[in-house]
Parts: C-alpha cells; structure tokens; sequence
C-alpha cells in the first residue's frame, strides 16, 4: 500500500501576458489576455511508505509546485492525488496532523521571540500535553544539537541554528509524511551535514516518509536511494540514483599525469579532452571503451599515475537536463 | 474550544512579549493618539463654539459619539490592524502556506495571531471622554452596560468587512490601499450620523455600515434609540460575519501561493 499516490496529476496557472510600451500597458490595463503555463503535466508516480525519495529538476521545473499539490496548498488542475489516504486539498484535519512542509526560503518562527515561544504556540495548536512537549523539543533537540539555542531570540540565531530550529517547529507533531523544499539552501558544509544527519535519523527513529528538493547534490546522493527527475513539467527519471548514473553516465573519467612532452593532439585520440595543464590531463571516455583506451594509454604514452573516477553527479544530471527529455 | 483558547492565549501573550521588546513604542503611541484625539476635539469644537448643533445632538451628546469612535479606533488598532493588515504581506512572501498546513482554522489564525498593545492609549482616551460627557448628562451606569452590546456588534461588522478586504489580496496581492480607503470611510464615525447630508447618511448605513459603528451605539447609550436598529445592528454583524467565513473559504480556492 503506497503511501502517496499521484495519477496523472497537471497544474495549469493563468499569466497574464502585457506587451512592451505604454500601449501595451493600457491594454493590459484594460482588456487582459491570458495564456496559460503548464507547470505540471500528468505526473505520476508513487512513494512507499519510509522511503526517502529526492525530487530533482531544475528551477521552474515543477518541483515545489507538485509539493504544494502534495500538501493541499494549492488545487490540481488535473490528475488525483493521496497522501496518507487523504485528498491533501481538502485540508482534513487528520491530514495536516500527519504531514509537515519545511521551505527553506521561508520561516514560520517568529523573528523578535525566542524559538521555545513558537514551538509553544505549534505544541498548543496540535493539542500536546506540557509533558509530551517537553519530552519531544527535548529529545529533537538533541538530535539537532539545538538544546541552549532554544531560548534565544531567533533573530540572533545563525542561519544553520535559524533552519535546524525551523526544522524542530516542522516536526514538532512528529508527522509521518515529510515534504523538504531545499531545506539545505544557503546553509554551509557542516550545517548541511548536520541537517542530513537528522533527516536520516528521524527517518530512522519514526520510519517517516521524506520527499526532498535539493540544488545540494550531495543531499541526495547521501540520503535517497530513489530519486524523480521533473523537467518542464514533466517527470523524466524516476528510480534508483544508481541506474540514473549509469543509464545518463555511460562515461568515466581518466586522469593521468604524464612526462610533460606530450600535446594536447597526441592525447585527443583517446578521448573527450576536458583538462590539460602542464603535466595532468584528465580524459573522457566511454565506460564500454575504458579498458581498450587505458591498455592503448599505458602502452603508447609514458604515464606515471593514472585514476578512473565517475564524474560527478552534478554533471551527469546536468547533462540530462541539457539534453532535454528522456524517456 | 479549550483548544483555541489556549492558543489564543499564548497568540497574545507571545504577541505583547514580541511588541514589548521595543519599549519606545510605547511613548510613540500614547502620544499619537493624543495629538489625533485632540485634532478631533478641535474639530466638534469649531461646529459647536458658534452655537451651531447637529440636529438633536448637543455638544456633550456629540462627545459621546467621539469618545465611543476614539475606543473603537483603540480596539482596531489594537486587535484588527496588527492582523488584517498583514494578511497581504502574507500572501505576497507565501508565509500563508505555514498558516494552511496548520490543522486549525486560517482565518482564525490569521484573525487574532497578532495584538499591538499600543491602541490601548486611545481606549484609554476614548473612555475618558465617554465618562466626563456621560457624567454631564447623567448617564446612569445601566445605560453604559446597555451600550456595550451594540458596540461589540458593530466592532463584529467592522472586523467582518476588514477581513475580506484583506482576503481579496489574494488575487490582486497588493492591496494596501483598500484598507486605508476602508479605514478613511471609518473616520466618518467621528461625528454623528445627523451631521451628514441625507445620501451620505443612506451610504454609511447601507453601504459602509458607519452608523453602526458609533451612533447607534452612542444613541444606546442615551436611550434614544428604537430597538429596529439594534436588532439592524445584530442582523448586520451576524451576516458579515458569516460572509466573511464563506468568502475566505472561496477565495482560497484560488491562492496559488507565492513561487519560491
């Protein structure tokens, strides 16, 4: 039984569309046309229950908009939705109990008030006991290293301390669906390691279910096993990271650090040159050539050290969005 | 209900804590609401020093309608303004999504989340002025408690128009200006009804429901009132009220929420 389930689910906004010039300007004034964005087009898919599914796509994709379907901020144009067995748009209340929605460009905490006040005010809403709330901001706390930060103003927090406490506020209800929108964004190395950590253990602790966005790569690669691509509108991938990268990364990165009498023609034969500088170059050759093109290499070249890598993810998936829709 | 009003407690006790942090505000406050108090005194002042009246309203009568206008800017600004006014703010960052996905009521959410202490100074005032009028006239204490109800009703309509006011914003997003030709109307209730010409008297029953604001309540008070009007008044607040929930309602249907 899946937990959430999406059929073929469109959202269409109205923009208005002006033309330059005060001429256009009255017009629109006057008389609006409109023409209509697809910002999502009959996706589906579904997630099951404690996955960690990472939903990538660049910006204007699609992604927060499917979220805030998701989470019944806004109203499909087409398609179902089911989260949790509820129609998230209806907004039942029993649904919202079960869900969270973290943005990381937007706080909820408030700004002159120690965080411990807001987290008082969420605990009362959803009708926590003194005990429980003390029991659960304690134990999140911990998990997000957070414990002495609580009773300060939030406007004196750091941004890393300002999100993990927007975090704690989020979760505060201990909701089995987790929505993420770039809850890494602007935060540095050791914060965003901080913050995956958490979302893993809570995953863990509560066997929740988590469906992130992220620009950080690295977000995905160390938390979702499974990820949808979206772009244009349009769900492109959905699967394992694993066979993403093999199925769009048919390539391998070869370094090699040569005797520096070679020119950047001798090596152009072996492969996609990407790097040459001095000494060091670094080749791009494709995976079912790879053990041909280094043989060739060693022979012909007087190589002292050679490495074979995958090239990053960004990169791989940078160049599945370029390349445009596959299927 | 236990539930809402314990969060309606902490709403408030967190909302004064945040004011509070800026103290000078205070000062700021107290004194802005006597200088415009004062402008108002000296405006009924220049009516009546000629020996002009409003029809039927002598110069103690037509304090009382100031004084009950001055309580009811306090309690605007005390309760309504600090919340209706950032419904737009609201919409326009997309914090309103936070305010949805709580599993309580938005609009009571975002009716009574906030609460700026600083009309208290024109409550204050206000009252003040109620009682030295009311004690000229001698107004019994019964009458003062007569005219609470109608005052409460006409605070009820008053919120209900503010509200959707504030709920069109989330088409047209910027919509500042609506809530300050709605609080220009209000200023009408500085003075009472009679000083207006007939069509304008017809416009702030019917269509800006002014007179419901501060004269009928000041007409309670003076027990000159027919009852028509205040069952009027408690027809229109009920109404308004339940308008204003079911146009909430309709209007969500169409937020899209502020793009990331």
């Amino acid at each position: 039984m899946s937990l959430i389930r999406v059929d073929h689910l469109s959202k269409r906004y109205p923009v208005a569309i002006k033309q330059p010039g005060l001429k256009g300007t009255l017009q629109h004034f006057f008389r609006r046309t409109y023409r209509y964005i697809e910002a999502v087009q009959d996706v589906s898919f579904e997630i099951q229950p404690g996955e960690i599914v990472g939903f990538l796509g660049p910006n204007g994709a699609g992604k927060t908009t499917t979220l805030k379907m998701l989470t019944g901020l806004i109203h499909p144009s087409e398609g179902q939705v089911q989260v949790a067995g509820y129609t998230p748009f209806e907004r039942q209340t029993d649904f919202l109990r079960q869900i969270t929605l973290v943005m990381g460009q937007k706080q909820q905490l408030l700004w002159d008030l120690p965080a411990m006040d807001s987290l008082r005010i969420n605990a009362a809403i959803y009708g926590l006991s003194e005990k429980e709330f003390h029991y659960r901001v304690a134990e999140l706390a911990e998990m997000l290293f957070l414990a002495d930060k609580l009773s300060q103003p939030v406007r004196k927090l750091s941004l890393g301390e300002r999100m993990k406490a927007e975090m704690l506020a989020a979760l505060l209800h201990r909701p089995q669906v987790l929505f993420l929108d770039e809850p890494t964004l602007g935060l540095d190395v050791n914060a965003q390691v901080a913050v995956r950590g958490f979302l893993q253990e809570y995953n863990q602790r509560y066997g929740a279910t988590v469906l992130l966005t992220s620009h950080y790569m690295a977000d995905i690669t160390a938390l979702c096993q499974r990820v949808l691509l979206i772009y244009q509108g349009q769900m492109i991938y959905d699967g394992s990271l694993d066979k993403l990268l093999l199925q769009f990364a048919p390539y391998r990165e070869v370094k090699v650090e040569l005797d520096c009498q070679v020119s950047s023609n001798d090596l152009a034969s072996y492969g996609e040159l990407k790097m040459f500088e001095g000494c060091v170059a670094s080749l791009i050759v494709r995976r079912e050539a790879l053990t041909p093109t280094v043989t060739r290499m060693l022979a012909e070249l007087d190589i002292k050290d050679l490495t074979v890598s995958d090239p990053p993810v960004e990169e791989v998936i940078g160049r599945v969005f370029q390349a445009g829709a596959i299927a | 209900m236990q539930r809402y009003r314990q969060v309606l407690w902490l709403f408030w006790s967190t909302a004064i804590a945040a004011e509070l942090e800026y103290r000078l505000n205070f000062l700021i406050a107290a004194l802005s609401s006597l200088g415009s108090l004062a402008g108002s005194l000296f405006g009924l002042f220049l009516f009546y020093q000629t020996g002009y009246e409003f029809q039927n309203w002598s110069w103690e009568e037509a304090l009382i309608v100031l004084g009950i206008f001055t309580v009811l800017q306090g309690v605007a600004a005390t309760f309504l303004a600090p919340n209706l006014n950032k419904i737009v703010k609201h919409v326009q960052e997309g914090t309103l999504d936070f305010v949805l996905l709580k599993p309580i009521s938005s609009q009571f959410w975002l009716s009574t989340r906030a609460l700026s202490p600083w009309g208290v100074s024109d409550v204050l005032f206000g009252l003040g002025i109620i009682f030295y009028a009311g004690s000229r006239l001698g107004v019994s204490f019964s009458a003062y408690l007569v005219a609470l109800p109608p005052l409460l009703l006409g605070a009820v309509s008053l919120y209900s128009l503010w509200f959707m006011l504030g709920a069109t914003s989330i088409w047209f997003v910027k919509i500042y200006n609506v809530t300050e030709v709605l609080q220009g109307l209000i200023e009408a209730g500085r003075f009472p009804m009679a000083a207006y010409p007939a069509a304008y008297r017809v416009f702030f029953t019917f269509i800006v429901p002014v007179a419901f604001l501060t004269t009928v309540p000041a007409q309670t008070l003076l027990q000159r009132v027919e009852w028509g009007w205040i069952a009027g008044s408690a027809l229109l607040a009920i109404a308004l009220f339940q308008v204003s929930r079911w146009f909430w309602r309709f209007a969500l249907r169409f937020y899209t929420s502020a793009s990331s």
